[in-house]
């Protein structure tokens, strides 16, 4: 397995006028490709300024940053722009659709910065919404779609520029303890079927058992890194209570 | 990101909020709509002036004789007659910079045909007097110089002439009195229509000089006449002819140069001129008003794109997320503020055509549209756009993506 992420003496600290508020304090840590690991730890951890800075959104003051092997701590921000574009797939706890917008076009949303031509930006969306088992739906409006069907939209998104990296923050944190264990089951099989990194992010252990590695924060640092063997949200699945109707309840 | 798909999600986001944005349009329709009928109407003026300087003859100058002064009494211009037939022709023949000139007798006539008769203006003059205010004939043919020498009995109709003397008959060849004597009529002057101040220059008659001195106007003074109509070579030279006929009049009439001039030199074209001249600034007053209104609707705009950048926070959080680009964002609400102004443009344009139309029938008021107008207001709404847009586009473009994508 290669290196993916790579962080050296990440540090960050927010400047509220004259108070200094440091929320990473230094972290070191070593992400190979194909892993899918969560990042845990209370509200004010640090975990969400890690996330921040390893998708790209945001820059450390300290310290540095190497995805596949490149130095990004010192990129410009449409240099950024471009990686998140291209090497790093977002999921959101709020799912962050486009409203009013199709599931087909929001899916397609990262090639419309691509260039990617009209045809193959709509065949590749349709092979990421099949991926995601949302084939047949890719004209409805996020309004139209469950919860869960809202986050397959997002994964498949994320998904669409074949990226090296998923990270997806609290992705179910809306959602019901079945659909949970379906977006955690889709992130195993995209991680064993297409070798993809993903790293969650949540303070949910239930989720976290569904990884192979749990890295928990508190107070801007890493204070526990686990490998283990994960459950399989599979079986959990076949076993957990009937699904309810769509759209119902 | 390319042009066609920025403005697709342009047209779209736009669509979602139907009445806002054509409310916001309708600041920009009517500020291009007001400059168009604004300019229009201002253009119709200018354009009506100078047809009327057209239809006086170009480079005209007249020279009028002087005025008499009896008993303390001082009568007009021309009350005296200071001014010969020689003068016009040492005019027309030692000045550079006159082209024609000709001497012109005249005064009003009763003018009879079978049984219609009716009073008009009649000039007696050389055929040149036709060539200096640019007026062809249309039925029959001119004065020539044969008619002077000879004193013919001829005559040229105006057309308000024509039309009240004759109605649907021909008028050339036909046998009129003037002043009990019989003149056939050789032909018809084409229309010229109203001079600014409203009189009509078509109730004219022309007759051969000599045959006006004979028969029409006495001989009191022999060979006096009453002005002489001059052509200068050119816009340019006119104040030269001005200035060569008044040293050429002064010598020939033995003016000293303490003594006041016993004639006197008009420049018609001069006046009208500055009539021209008022009409363009009227014209020029009345699109900056119009535009005011333009500038209104562009902070219109400005104002609703400041509005929609902040509504949709969340979706530029989303879009930069994905890998849009500062320059990405920043197109694409400029993309949508440029399409507000153009399409406002475009039915401001309408609007401003059908305004200026309807202004013209109701009003009697000519208007002219001309395809600059057109442009320059399309393009100035553009500019609006362009300019109103750039400040909330620059704005959401600098967004921070975290903060975006937290914002509720």
């Amino acid at each position: 397995m290669s290196e993916l992420i790579r962080v050296e003496h990440l540090a960050k600290t927010y400047f509220l006028g004259e108070v200094q508020v440091p929320a990473l304090k230094g972290v070191d840590l070593t992400i190979q490709a194909g892993e899918l690991l969560a990042i845990m730890g209370a509200s004010g951890s640090g975990k969400s300024t890690f996330m921040n800075i390893i998708g790209c959104l945001d820059r450390s003051t300290q310290g540095s940053y190497f995805l596949e092997g490149k130095d990004v701590s010192g990129l410009t921000r449409d240099e950024l722009a471009r990686i998140r574009n291209q090497k790093i797939g977002f999921v959101f706890q709020s799912f962050n659709l486009l409203g009013r917008t199709s599931a087909l076009e929001n899916v397609e949303l990262p090639l419309f910065y691509d260039h990617t031509s009209s045809r193959e930006r709509h065949q590749r969306a349709m092979e990421a919404l099949t991926i995601v088992g949302l084939q047949g739906r890719e004209h409805h409006l996020p309004s139209q779609l469950s919860g869960g069907q809202q986050q397959r939209v997002a994964i498949a998104r994320a998904l669409v520029n074949k990226p090296s990296l998923i990270l997806a923050d609290e992705p179910t944190g809306n959602l019901d303890t079945r659909t949970s264990l379906e977006i955690m089951d889709i992130f195993q099989k995209l991680n064993q079927a297409s070798g993809i990194t993903i790293i969650l992010v949540t303070h949910e252990p239930d989720i976290a058992l569904y990884v192979s590695r749990q890295v928990v924060f508190r107070d801007g640092k890493v204070i526990k890194d686990d490998h283990f063997q994960p459950r399989k949200a599979a079986e959990d699945l076949s076993q957990a209570p009937a699904p309810v109707e769509e759209g119902g309840a | 990101m390319n042009f066609p798909m920025t403005l697709r999600i342009a047209l779209k986001a736009l669509g979602r909020n139907k009445m806002r944005s054509s409310l916001t349009m309708l600041g920009i329709i009517i500020g291009v709509g007001a400059v168009i009928a604004m300019i229009a109407i201002g253009s119709g003026a200018k354009a009506r002036i100078q047809e009327q300087i057209a239809s006086m003859g170009s480079n005209l100058l007249i020279v009028l004789s002087g005025s008499a002064t009896s008993g303390g009494i001082r009568y007009g211009s021309g009350s005296v007659p200071t001014l010969t037939v020689e003068d016009s022709k040492a005019i027309a023949s030692e000045l550079s910079a006159v082209k024609y000139a000709a001497p012109v007798l005249q005064g009003v006539a009763q003018i009879v045909f079978g049984n219609q008769n009716w009073a008009t203006i009649t000039f007696a003059s050389t055929p040149e007097v036709l060539l200096i205010r640019d007026w062809p004939v249309v039925k029959g043919r001119s004065i020539i110089q044969s008619d002077v020498e000879g004193a013919a009995k001829v005559c040229l109709l105006g057309q308000t002439v024509a039309d009240n003397l004759f109605g649907d008959i021909d008028p050339v060849g036909q046998v009129v009195r003037v002043k009990q004597f019989p003149f056939t009529v050789v032909g018809v002057l084409s229309t010229k229509g109203q001079t600014t101040w409203g009189q009509d220059q078509d109730d004219v008659v022309y007759v051969p000089l000599t045959t006006g001195q004979r028969l029409l106007f006495g001989q009191q003074f022999p060979g006096m006449v009453r002005s002489i109509a001059v052509q200068a070579t050119g816009p340019d030279t006119m104040n030269l002819a001005e200035d060569q006929i008044t040293g050429l009049l002064r010598q020939r009439h033995r003016i000293r140069a303490n003594q006041d001039n016993d004639f006197s030199v008009r420049n018609l074209t001069e006046a009208m001129s500055a009539a021209e001249e008022s009409a363009k600034v009227m014209s020029i007053l009345l699109g900056a008003i119009a535009s005011i209104s333009l500038l209104v609707g562009g902070i219109g705009i400005m104002n609703i794109m400041l509005v929609s950048v902040t509504e949709r926070t969340r979706e530029i959080g989303i879009r930069m997320a994905v890998g849009a680009r500062g320059r990405d964002i920043l197109w694409q609400f400029l993309v949508e503020a440029l399409v507000l102004s153009l399409i406002g443009g475009i039915i401001g344009i309408i609007l401003g055509v059908g305004a200026s139309q309807l202004i013209s029938q109701m009003f009697k008021w000519p208007t002219l549209i001309s395809i600059n107008a057109l442009l320059l207001s399309f393009s100035f709404a553009g500019g609006v756009g362009i300019f109103f847009g750039f400040y909330p586009a620059r704005k959401a473009a600098q967004m921070d993506p975290i903060e975006a994508l937290r914002y509720e």
